[in-house]
């Protein structure tokens, strides 16, 4: 390699565990990137990616040790530098961009002081010129009206302008190296898309090179020219984008990208058991042995290295050949069928829902209210034994539906019926048990869901003591069996949640829910809080569950790929109103309403040859609306004054697929079409 | 496979064996506890081990200083301030003893309660609590005592009511931090009462925060038994009392230092101690002490 930037040789980083053992978090990880190249760090939580991009900077986590091993950054050794030297560096040539700049940036300065700031530190810039420049950065990363941006602290910016000023940050000091570590998590998948395109362009205008480091392959598809897969600590694959997305040779990439669940697929993604190793754990075998499907003899004896392939990758595999027979896209367990006249097991009748009751103050002036409702006019029914999938941006108002129907949050108007119209009460106290027992929800995640203090048994005894009142050899028995349900051992019973994993909580925490013996289950973005094999695994669970209990789901995500692993019918919510509904296979190869059709063609396919399709700007709304169409200041489609004014009308077609548009879904059919030949 | 019962409830709080191995691993937690042990059993055995009679005074021997025969020399009236200050911890250890668990249960509990049920009640109740903590503790406490007398069954019940207010809010704070979290919302959908979801959701999960807070209560609470000996509302003549020792020999102490500097050493290494092994269960249990309350 000519012009290697950052030249990563050999590092093993560890720490001391309690016994005093040294163990590692990377070992022997070797990684250069040259000027203009950008490389994407992938693997799961704990595989150390996060730890290999800080120790391109020269930094370790507290605790961390380098144990071997060194780091230059343009022939300079990062580990050897002095202060003041590890200073002008970092931000200026090597800039790193984190993942939640929500909280790295200070929030009592305005914007346009922190670039000043950055300005003033790392650029030869005369202090009269600070000003012009920082508003050129802003316009830079796309920022609308930089000026006013300026003026504007943290926390008057949506997200997805937070990172974007963010980045304006680190594009301050001219750094020839950017260091991402998980950019785009936690952002809207419109949102995330935008700030994709503007990192590519930003790194190929400059010719920059570019670290990234994320869990998502489908961001690593959009910006990256090589990828490595990291495991355990390890460098397990190093391939282009195109070799390791489409033909991986490592036996725990292709589950990995098995395991993704895709817009495509009709078959539920292929979970990857077990769970990596502790930092120390791994045996003198080969790390992936204990999950891999084609382990022999020789992988437990001999820990294999990173070798070249023919096709050119670095794999660290001795079957490397026979891994690529290992199947690539989801054929897990096929979803469970419901027939479309199922008698209604939950409805909601025109529910209604805000969060600001008037306050002290107003009511003692006798003034109304004069905020819009968060969620409003939702009519759904769902059929005994379906499942639904609210999908939606953060703020459309998916998780707080959820909690009204639980009863956590009482609906402002409207009603929620159970089968046969019972209807239930609108606030959690002044529920009968049979309502509280047949209902039940399950949180996005189980580290705050499952108390702490308590076992696994006692969890599971909450539920059974108190709608069926069980104890003793009966609780017990049914405890066991409840867990046996979710694929985990009666040994699990004496467990508290920090000596489980990730997995296995969210499992404990489907387990309480179906111990009651619930008819309806919510599912509140139940697979975001972890990682994407594990999350196969749950979504697998649910389906099994549903199939053998014939539970109804109501199944909230963010993630549109998972709702529509699992959903019979699919709802589309923006600013808390209902676009679109109807059957998911539908929706989903003809999505018609504009805001449907914005959503999912955002989504990124761990896939380098498909381009997400990106209509409008990521312009973010706070409230929606007070009148007329919730989507009029975005859509792409927009009529005119009608939008601004009136509520659009439902349009329906067959199979009770519906959107709410004052066009025709034929006419938007229409308009699409002309847009993809265009 | 059988679950006993006390398999499964072992777990809830943390176990003690693990935390008192954890504070006495770290330097002030090993000191502080052993002072603290070493104050209390110095209470318990001292009448046995005492060489003179706290109460026999003697003309001829007043204010002599320290010797082979007297450690800590001789008070105003002759008695043996060594023996006095190994006893005079007995009454203060005893009171505050017993109040502080009485201040930290009723404190947390309603602080467990309000910070539960929240709202306008919540709101009223704690401006009382903030107007009652904007007065002076002395002068509230002199009013209780004075109306109703000094002596043990009248401190022990003050003392508990003063320290428990302040317990309110600590507790009533760390509701709220556990309140926000899922399993509670898990709790209530669920369908359980109230006082289910203090018992077992929250309590478990604000104990931590309760045993230091009881910890620093205590040593508050000792200086406070203490300062109120010293007015002459503690202890009353001739039991010997570190505070009301202090007031006692403070006439004397530009030519007889030995009768102040006895009983302050007594107190100050107690409370040293008491502060010292707060600290370490703090970090022990993971609690950052770092706002301490009023009063």
């Amino acid at each position: 390699m000519t012009n290697t930037v950052i030249d990563i040789k050999d590092i093993t980083v560890g720490f001391s565990g309690k016994s005093g053992a040294i163990l590692p978090v990377l070992r022997n990880v070797d990684l250069a990137v040259a000027q203009g190249e950008s490389i994407g760090i992938v693997g799961e939580s704990g595989s150390g990616k996060s730890t290999l991009a800080l120790a391109a900077m020269g930094y370790l986590k507290r605790g961390l040790r380098l144990l071997n091993g060194s780091v230059s950054f343009r022939g300079e050794d990062m580990f050897e530098q002095s202060r003041p030297g590890l200073e002008k560096i970092r931000g200026g040539e090597l800039a790193l961009i984190p993942q939640n700049s929500g909280q790295s940036l200070t929030p009592t300065l305005r914007i346009g002081a922190q670039i000043i700031e950055a300005l003033r530190l790392h650029s030869a810039l005369s202090p009269a010129d600070y000003q012009a420049k920082a508003v050129e950065l802003l316009g830079q990363v796309r920022l609308p009206e930089p000026e006013t941006i300026m003026a504007r602290f943290p926390h008057e910016l949506s997200g997805g302008q937070q990172q974007r000023a963010a980045i304006a940050m680190a594009l301050a000091g001219e750094p020839h190296t950017l260091l991402l570590d998980e950019p785009t998590t936690g952002l809207d998948v419109t949102t995330q898309a935008h700030i994709l395109e503007l990192l590519r362009d930003i790194a190929q205008e400059r010719s920059m090179a570019m670290v990234y480091v994320s869990h998502d392959l489908g961001a690593i598809a959009r910006v990256c020219d090589r990828v490595i897969v990291m495991y355990a600590g390890e460098v397990v694959l190093d391939g282009t984008t195109r070799q390791v997305l489409k033909s991986p040779v490592h036996p725990y990439a292709r589950g990995l990208l098995a395991s993704i669940p895709r817009l495509a697929d009709q078959h539920l993604p292929v979970a990857l058991d077990g769970r990596p190793p502790a930092p120390g754990g791994a045996g003198q075998g080969c790390s992936f042995v204990d999950r891999c499907a084609l382990a022999k003899e020789r992988c437990h004896v001999e820990r294999p290295e990173l070798s070249q392939v023919d096709s050119g990758e670095l794999v660290r595999c001795f079957y490397s050949e026979e891994a690529q027979a290992l199947s690539l896209v989801g054929a897990g367990g096929v979803p469970v069928e419901v027939k479309s006249d199922a008698p209604p097991a939950l409805t909601l009748g025109d529910l209604s829902i805000s969060y600001h009751s008037p306050g002290l103050f107003d009511r003692f002036l006798g003034r109304q209210s004069i905020h819009v409702a968060t969620v409003d006019d939702i009519d759904i029914t769902v059929g005994r034994g379906e499942t639904l999938g609210l999908v939606g941006e953060s703020g459309s108002g998916k998780s707080t539906i959820l909690k009204s129907i639980a009863g956590l949050l009482p609906p402002a108007d409207g009603s929620i019926e159970m089968a046969e119209g019972e209807a239930l009460a609108p606030a959690v106290e002044n529920r009968s048990p049979d309502h509280l027992r047949r209902v039940q929800l399950i949180f996005q995640n189980p580290d705050d869901s499952l108390n702490p203090r308590h076992t696994v048994a006692e969890i599971l005894a909450q539920p059974l003591k108190l709608y069926f009142g069980l104890s003793g050899a009966e609780l017990n028995t049914r405890s066991a069996e409840i867990l046996d349900r979710v694929r985990l051992g009666v040994h699990y019973l004496d467990r508290l949640p920090s000596q489980l994993s990730g997995g296995e909580k969210q499992r404990v925490a489907i387990a309480r829910a179906f111990a009651a013996d619930p008819e309806v289950v919510l599912c509140d973005e139940v697979t975001s809080a972890l990682d994407v094999s594990v999350q196969a695994a749950v979504l697998d669970l649910l389906n099994a569950l549903k199939e053998r209990q014939g539970t109804t789901y109501v199944f909230v995500s963010h993630d549109l790929a998972v709702v529509k692993a699992l959903s019979d019918r699919v709802a589309v919510l923006y600013q808390g109103r209902l676009c679109e509904i109807g059957p998911s296979e539908q929706v989903y190869a003809t999505p018609s309403h504009p805001y449907s059709e914005v959503l999912l063609g955002a989504v990124l396919e761990p896939d380098p040859d498909v381009a997400p399709n990106l209509a409008t700007d990521d312009v973010v709304e706070s409230s929606p609306p007070a009148q007329g169409c919730p989507f009029q200041r975005r859509c792409p489609r927009k009529i005119g004054q009608i939008c601004d004014t009136d509520t659009p009308p439902w349009q329906e077609t067959t199979n009770g697929h519906a959107i709410r548009c004052h066009h025709g879904i034929d006419e938007l059919m229409r308009l699409q079409a002309e847009d993809g030949s265009a | 496979m059988t679950i006993t019962a006390g398999s499964r409830t072992q777990n809830r709080f943390t176990p003690i064996v693990q935390v008192l191995r954890d504070v006495v691993a770290r330097p002030s937690g090993a000191i502080g506890l052993t002072l603290v042990c070493l104050h209390l059993i110095l209470a318990l055995i001292s009448p046995m081990i005492v060489a003179y009679d706290y109460k026999a005074t003697n003309s001829s021997m007043m204010l002599t200083g320290p010797d082979a025969a007297h450690w800590l020399g001789t008070d105003h009236l002759g008695r043996d301030v060594f023996t006095r200050v190994l006893l005079g911890g007995r009454e203060a250890l005893l009171v505050t003893g017993v109040a502080t668990p009485i201040a930290v249960t009723w404190g947390g509990f309603l602080g467990i309660l309000f910070g539960l049920v929240g709202g306008r009640i919540d709101e009223v109740l704690m401006r009382f609590v903030d107007a009652f903590l904007s007065l002076p503790w002395i002068l509230k406490m002199l009013v209780l005592i004075v109306t109703f007398g000094t002596g043990v069954e009248v401190l022990i019940p003050t003392l508990a009511f003063f320290y428990g207010i302040p317990v309110i809010r600590i507790a009533r704070a760390a509701t709220h931090d556990v309140i926000a979290r899922d399993f509670v919302s898990a709790a209530r959908a669920r369908g359980h009462g109230r006082m289910t979801i203090i018992w077992r959701e929250l309590l478990p999960n604000v104990l931590d925060t309760l045993m230091v807070e009881g910890a620093m209560r205590w040593s508050w609470m000792l200086l406070a038994f203490s300062s109120l000996s010293f007015l002459g509302f503690g202890v009353s003549p001739p039991t010997p009392d570190w505070g009301l020792m202090i007031a006692d020999a403070r006439g004397f102490m530009s030519f007889a230092p030995w009768g102040v500097l006895g009983p302050v050493i007594a107190l100050s290494s107690l409370i040293i101690g008491i502060n010292l092994t707060a600290d370490a269960l703090a970090k022990a249990l993971g609690i950052d002490r770092a706002q301490k309350a009023p009063v």
